[in-house]
């Protein structure tokens, strides 16, 4: 049986978003290849996140408990999950394309000699060369072009996946799953690199899960600055982020980026306002479910990928929509 | 305790001009024809980082590239920075090469440049992005790895480094036991400039150029080099469609920003009046 394995990163006992997100599309997959999705959680305690990895769709949780794994050490979970990998023989591994995952996966695919392709934003599958293949879709050149990648020979095909991009499945509370105990396995030399200590610094920039986006560029700031942009959100009921210029410039921290090189979100309404709309900052929200642009410019290109534009002075826009915002509240 | 350092850097199209990569519609090759080439920025970092644990502890700093005949002119520019030396690994056989090639042969040419205490990286590229190669170059060296590095200090003598290691919403603390692997992020430091001074320097400095006979001298087979030795394959590139049918709102400030809202209600993008 052809399985889908995916790594279901775990912070203080559960599961992050963008596992769920992995663990759909690993579901639609099997159904498409007659599998299973399964998913590995590694952690000091995993009981909470089997269950709901199972209640999202995957057949069997392999569960990796050990006190000293409460935190990601990276030579015992690249150990672990090459042993894991070796064992169940998946076909595909996915794992989250967060900055643990970006660590982990380089390191499992290395050692086990196969293909990564990173910080995917779509998987199909397509007939390539004559046989089903599939295929990573990823932005190259700051998301100017879209490039496909394929893993023809070697197996599991690993591909880390961009927070964001992919949509969660509902959780059904009915569905059976196996949970499947695995011993760690690890000794003091699976860690050379050692954390010692997680400090949060900020509340967990919610962007991924956001439903409402109001991102700022760098046009924004002549037209009242970071405050006005926040009085928009506070109206809208969203939060906030911005453009790499907006963040450069220290208007928005870099934990907001939005692009190619910050955030993917795709929440249900993204406002831009005053950035022109360079293609490696609109595929950080190019497949939010509305889309607004305000700019000055009326030929801005971010109008192109927007369902709704309203070209003029930010000035007068911003404080109108406001306003109109909080009527009747 | 002077520690021997040893950079990656890679040679990449200048980002401000990507916009102007273009794709042949016959083909389907990607045309970047007059788009200048640059160090990718994060490995400036990588260096400045190299070039101040040297001042702070003695020891040497070595840059090394893979690429083609002209990426030399990256290691130049490192030279002129402060590095002490180069090394080109360039050859036909690399060409193609996904990351997991690209790992073998960094550390085959690592392995014939020297012994090293340390290897700094640039967390990823700004072309590819894909930020796999540190991590697998740890992998082929056998040594650990720390990515998204934000700050290096050093422990027990100089065996180990502490590394401030970023995270969503914070850093991790992390010990590592030389040798390793360390990729850094951006806001590790400020880079410098390289002074007329270390310009006129760098000519008198070495450039080694490594090829693949001794990269299999080092232990990599030919085969795991190049396209030849990459489990991936670019099966086609297509220029991202991403245009929606958008409706221009127009009309006074306010009329638009009504109009739009009542849009927006209108397909329940809005939360619930209270």
């Amino acid at each position: 049986m052809k399985e889908i394995l995916i790594w279901a990163e775990q912070r203080d006992g559960r599961p992050m978003g963008v596992a769920f997100e992995i663990l759909q599309k690993a579901c639609d997959l099997a159904g498409l290849l007659g599998g299973r999705a399964s998913a590995v959680v590694i952690g000091q305690d995993c009981r909470e996140s089997a269950a709901e990895l199972i209640a999202h769709g995957a057949g069997r949780v392999f569960v990796v408990e050990e006190p000293r794994l409460g935190l990601y050490q990276a030579d015992a979970c690249t150990k672990i999950l090459c042993r894991l990998i070796g064992e169940i023989r998946p076909g595909i591994v996915l794992m989250g394309g967060t900055s643990v995952g970006a660590d982990l996966a380089p390191a499992v695919a290395a050692r086990l000699g196969t293909g990564l392709t990173a910080h995917c934003t779509d998987l199909h599958i397509e007939a390539i060369d004559g046989r089903d293949q599939l295929v990573m879709v990823v932005p190259g050149w700051r998301g100017n072009m879209m490039v496909k990648i394929v893993c023809p020979e070697k197996r599991p095909v690993m591909a880390t996946i961009r927070p964001g991009v992919m949509e969660r499945g509902r959780p059904e509370p009915s569905r059976k799953g196996e949970v499947v105990a695995v011993s760690p396995g690890i000794g003091e030399e699976d860690f050379r690199a050692r954390t010692l200590e997680r400090v949060l610094e900020s509340e967990e920039s919610a962007l991924e899960q956001a439903e409402i986006i109001v991102s700022g560029g760098f046009g924004f700031y002549e037209a009242g600055g970071v405050s006005l942009l926040e009085e928009l959100a506070r109206a809208i009921g969203g939060v906030t982020a911005g453009s790499r210029p907006a963040c450069d410039a220290g208007w928005i921290p870099e934990s907001r980026m939005i692009g190619q090189s910050g955030k993917t979100a795709s929440p249900g309404l993204f406002i831009s306002i005053g950035a022109s709309g360079a293609p490696h900052y609109t595929t950080g929200f190019a497949k939010s479910k509305l889309i607004v642009a305000i700019d000055r410019n009326p030929k801005a290109p971010v109008f192109d990928i927007a369902d709704f534009g309203i070209a003029g002075d930010l000035r007068e826009i911003l404080p109108a929509l406001v306003e109109e915002l909080n009527r009747g509240k | 305790m002077p520690l021997r350092i040893l950079v990656c850097i890679k040679q990449v199209p200048d980002p401000e001009q990507f916009d102007r990569i273009t794709l042949d519609p016959v083909t389907g090759a990607i045309n970047r024809a007059g788009i200048s080439p640059v160090t990718n920025p994060i490995d400036r970092h990588a260096l400045e980082e190299a070039l101040r644990i040297r001042e702070a502890l003695g020891g040497s700093v070595t840059v090394l590239t893979m690429g083609p005949p002209q990426a030399r002119k990256c290691l130049e520019d490192a030279l002129a920075m402060g590095a002490d030396r180069g090394v080109l690994l360039c050859d036909m056989a690399f060409a193609g090469a996904d990351t997991l090639a690209t790992a073998a042969v960094l550390a085959a040419g690592i392995r014939s440049a020297g012994d090293f205490d340390l290897v700094l990286c640039g967390n990823e590229s700004v072309d590819g992005a894909t930020g796999q190669v540190p991590g697998q170059l740890a992998e082929a060296m056998g040594w650990p790895r720390v990515t998204h590095a934000r700050k290096i200090g050093f422990a027990a003598g100089g065996k180990a480094a502490l590394v401030e290691r970023e995270i969503e919403g914070g850093f991790l603390r992390v010990e590592v036991r030389l040798p390793a692997v360390i990729a850094v992020v951006k806001r590790i430091n400020l880079y410098r400039l390289p002074t007329i001074f270390g310009i006129l320097e760098a000519g008198k400095k070495e450039i080694v150029e490594v090829g693949c006979a001794a990269c299999e001298c080092a232990g990599v087979r030919a085969e795991a080099m190049g396209l030849g030795g990459s489990p991936t394959r670019v099966a086609g590139i297509f220029q991202s469609h991403r245009k929606r049918h958008v409706e221009m709102i127009g009309g006074e400030p306010k009329e638009a920003a009504r109009n739009l809202v009542r849009k927006l209600r209108e397909l329940d993008a809005l939360p619930e009046h209270d």
